[in-house]
């Protein structure tokens, strides 16, 4: 890694405002954020690479252009669901697929004309240039290339230095953060006429969009008249994430690895921050009080938060009306929750408010503020909150029925299905949305689905057999 | 968007082009992946950045819809400087502790071939260090370095250095009854199933390799798996060499199939293709000569009801144009149908070169789904269907076309993994979904 990636990282692992590193010693600090879980034959999880595609991919009008061999991208590409209210482009897979002599030689040529060619066949606003493992093994420099690209052909390109073994996900969700930081945030104005910057305008950072589950936010936002200028990055354009410094107030959701994109917005531009969700309840009225204070104190309608507690209380009363068919039939249901991070206490919140026993929760990933959060809501049972749970665990507690239903990624989603258990997505590979009060009647709905669908009793009922295929004396008589 | 005329590719090498358009390519490390799945009690490890075996992961769980047991060595940056084999001989220690493999199938990947690493070496120095430890669980390497070929490469290598690295030399007689099936990575396991059947219908007992039929069929287990629940055994793929016959089943397995051969005197046949009629004729002559008995009336009566569903699907599929892209001996077998069937091939793309598309007539284009798309635009004479992998949808979407999903990844799909194509019986379905499709999306005419 070049000198000045490796500050770039040591930087971001010793974020002032991120918990996770705060808690740490120094020893550990040095050590940096991929360390922990990282043992040959027993780690999982995605690497910096996969980070960045995931934090910048949903700029839905750009383009995305890997420069490597075709593992990075041709096993990887069109498996999110972060959804777009127009442009498609994001979605294209981009690759320079490099070849055996292109590691002989260098890829830098084979990168240029890949990018020639692409910005003459797609015109893009702009591109993000990923470098991978073996560019950067061979030295090829996507900076320069980069650079002279964007000058001669006359469209941003913009290096995105997270090859992926440098490190986790989480490296590369940060790295990304930076990028926008360096690249893109503040370098340009609002069009006065088409976009003009307005007192309520807000980003939502670390949003992606997943599902398409801004639909579900972005209304709330209009009663009140506040104003999305963009998320970082679900749905984002190009050109209107350029001018995200004009937002007065961020948020920044489910992900710790971008509180150095809010803490750098705040140091430059004043824009002050805070954490919320919009999962459950409890979280969008939280999200929505804040927005509606910070705004008001920066000189928007000083009517905003009493129209805030007046849409919160409205939303609250329709939706718990709308919730009671469901509940009537998943209370007391109990719930094995296998995510990490903020989703560790902040989905638990939302399956309380729907009656759910939530018999166990993952805090992986999670920080010290998450856990507390979570140990809050689990009435300080410390048996209830988990590592990482063995995959034979997890089988075991699903099979004899310990928990009704686990709610976790795709990654262990047939542990539950092998031991004939119910299983909800709750990760970015879910085709539902479960974000804002209509996110929360989908929860609902879909975890009745889950729960209650036939096909489980149908599963898990046993052969007129024995284990030889002997009939069993009661079966196979004649009716 | 308006698109540009881009050059056309070479359909000698798919690195005249710099840039790749929705890759139809995977990597090679995927493919062998795949083939070591095939084995009892066996678990793949690649060699490489943690990314790598994670997306593997993701791609193959969400194909199969069933659990995969897959790990990584979880290179750094600074292991790769100062040389991977540490990494490598923890891995497959925490492996062997953890989940107790019969096999341990390790894969390079691009950057630990870059880098110089020497698998074989190091795999061969691990194995009699840590003899012991390891009692019971075999290592196979394979070298899979993510820049030199693809999906099918990284299969063929694989079962090649399953027979290389474990068949034995046969002193003692051939058991006439017994056969080996090489089967390449356009089979499904529904494909395995319906070859056994076959084999069995002669009196032939058939052992496959990899038989991700016995592995990956997605079944509900008993217990939970910590590896490989079913697939082929070890000591089989020992005694493959006393086999009175081992039948490459595409032309990728030919590697594989003529290193038995030499080692053992095992005689090879090679049969590219499967699918369609003369092809399955094939097959089934070449069971029959090989049992010495003669052709069963169910096989008999299968075909006879395959020649009448081609006369009843002619009138569908005749004269329509078709855009296929795949992994070259799945791109055979597909070209080769629906060419029988009358209609056109408006496209015909592969990933990487391969030994099968000397099987196909048409004209090949080295390439990925961007050049799809800018074929079908060009082309003359209309397009009505397109034939891939999932991916596939994104032309499929820009151009207004129907999609028929064939071989790997079918990630928006359920139940790939059963889908017949091989003998008549897996013909006349393909045939029969074809010709359905048409009717429902008759096109312009």
């Amino acid at each position: 890694m070049s000198g000045a990636l490796k500050r770039r990282v040591t930087q971001l692992q010793n974020e002032p405002t991120c918990p996770t590193s705060l808690a740490k010693s120094d020893a550990d600090k040095r050590k940096g954020c991929a360390v922990r879980g990282l043992t040959p034959g027993a780690a999982a999880g995605g690497c910096a690479f996969d980070g960045a595609m995931i934090t910048l991919q949903p700029v839905v009008d750009a383009l995305h252009l890997i420069h490597g061999p075709i593992a990075c991208l041709g096993n990887s590409w069109d498996n999110r669901h972060s959804g777009t209210t127009g442009p498609t482009l994001y979605r294209r897979g981009f690759t320079t697929d490099m070849s055996e002599l292109d590691v002989i030689h260098g890829g830098e040529k084979r990168l240029w004309k890949a990018l020639k060619q692409a910005i003459a066949r797609h015109q893009p606003p702009a591109v993000f240039v990923y470098q991978t493992c073996v560019p950067g093994l061979i030295g090829d420099d996507i900076v320069a290339v980069c650079k002279e690209a964007t000058e001669r052909l006359g469209t941003p390109c913009i290096p995105v230095e997270a090859p992926g073994f440098i490190g986790s996900k989480n490296l590369g969700n940060k790295l990304a953060g930076q990028v926008l930081l360096d690249h893109v945030i503040g370098t340009r104005e609002p069009d006065p006429e088409l976009d003009p910057a307005g007192p309520t305008d807000v980003n939502l950072i670390a949003e992606y969009n997943v599902a398409g589950e801004l639909a579900h936010v972005t209304p709330l936002f209009d009663a009140l008249g506040i104003k999305l200028r963009t998320a970082l990055t679900g749905d984002a354009r190009f050109h209107r994430l350029q001018t995200a410094h004009h937002a007065k107030v961020n948020m920044v959701l489910c992900s710790h690895a971008l509180f150095h994109v809010a803490r750098h917005m705040e140091q430059r531009w004043g824009i002050p921050w805070f954490e919320g969700s919009f999962y459950g309840m409890a979280a969008i009225g939280h999200s929505l009080r804040h927005f509606a204070r910070l705004l008001a104190e920066q000189g928007a309608d000083p009517t905003l938060p009493a129209r805030a507690e007046a849409l919160i209380a409205e939303r609250e009363a329709a939706t718990k009306a709308a919730l009671a068919p469901y509940m009537a039939r998943i209370r007391g249901k109990k719930a094995l929750l296998y995510t990490g991070g903020h989703k560790s206490w902040s989905v638990v919140s939302a399956l309380q408010e729907l009656g759910l026993e939530v018999i166990r929760t993952s805090v992986r990933k999670a920080t010290e503020t998450d856990k507390g959060r979570a140990l809050e809501l689990l009435d300080d049972d410390e048996d209830r909150l988990a590592g990482a749970i063995p995959n034979p665990e997890l089988y075991r507690i699903l099979k004899e029925g310990e928990a009704d239903i686990m709610l976790s990624g795709g990654r262990s989603q047939f542990v539950a299905l092998k031991a004939a258990a119910p299983w909800l997505d709750i990760n970015q590979e879910r085709h539902h949305t479960y974000a804002g009060y209509d996110g929360l009647i989908t929860l609902a709905r879909e975890l009745d689905k889950a729960l209650n669908s036939p096909v489980f009793p149908a599963a898990r009922a046993a052969a007129p057999w024995d284990d030889d295929g002997n009939l069993l004396p009661e079966m196979g008589e004649p009716a | 968007m308006t698109a540009l005329p881009r050059k056309s590719p070479s359909a000698k090498g798919s690195h005249a082009k710099a840039l790749s358009e929705n890759p139809l390519k995977m990597s090679p490390a995927l493919g062998a992946s795949l083939a070591i799945l095939g084995l009892e009690g066996s678990v793949p490890l690649l060699h490489g950045a943690q990314g790598c075996t994670a997306f593997g992961l993701v791609i193959m769980v969400r194909h199969f819809k069933e659990p995969i047991p897959i790990q990584t060595t979880a290179m750094s940056e600074l292991t790769t400087i100062l040389g991977g084999a540490d990494n490598l001989e923890q891995a497959v220690l925490t492996l062997k502790s953890k989940l107790g493999p019969k096999v341990i199938g390790v894969c390079s990947t691009g950057l630990t071939a870059t880098r110089g690493e020497d698998l074989a070496a190091d795999l061969k120095r691990i194995a009699a260090e840590q003899a012991e430890t390891l009692d019971g669980t075999r290592l196979i390497g394979i070298d899979t370095p993510d820049y030199a070929g693809g999906l099918e490469d990284g299969w063929s290598r694989a079962v090649t250095a399953m027979i290389d690295q474990v068949a034995r030399p046969n002193p003692g007689p051939r058991d006439p009854k017994r056969i080996a099936l090489l089967a390449g990575c356009h089979l499904s396991a529904g494909d395995i199933d319906e070859l056994r059947d076959l084999a069995e219908a002669f009196g032939l007992e058939a052992t496959v390799v990899p038989d991700l039929a016995d592995s990956l069929d997605g079944h509900l287990p008993p217990a939970w798996p910590k590896t490989t629940p079913g697939g082929t055994r070890l000591q089989d793929i020992e005694t493959l060499g006393a086999a009175g016959a081992v039948l490459a089943l595409g032309r990728h397995m030919e590697p594989a199939a003529r290193l038995l051969e030499d080692r053992t005197g095992c005689p090879a046949l090679v049969l590219p293709n499967l699918t369609g009629l003369t092809e399955s004729d094939r097959l089934v002559a070449t069971l029959a000569r090989l049992s010495g008995r003669p052709v069963p009336a169910r096989l008999r009566r299968q075909r006879d009801r395959l020649r009448d569903t081609l006369l009843d699907a002619h009138f569908h599929t005749g004269d329509k144009g078709i855009a296929v892209a795949a992994e070259p001996d799945l791109l055979a077998a597909l070209v080769g149908l629906v060419e029988s069937l009358g209609a056109r091939i408006t496209a015909a793309v592969a990933p990487q070169s391969g030994p099968a598309l000397e099987e196909i007539k048409a004209p090949v284009t080295i390439g990925d789904l961007g050049d799809l798309e800018d074929m079908v635009r060009a082309a003359p004479e209309p397009c009505h269907l397109i034939i891939s992998h999932s991916h596939g949808r994104h032309p499929a979407q820009a151009l207004g076309l129907p999609l028929l999903r064939a071989g790997f990844p079918q990630f928006d799909r359920i139940g790939a993994q059963h889908q017949v194509s091989v003998g008549y019986r897996g013909t006349q379905a393909r045939v029969v979904e074809l010709a359905n499709l048409f009717i429902d999306h008759p096109g312009d005419h």
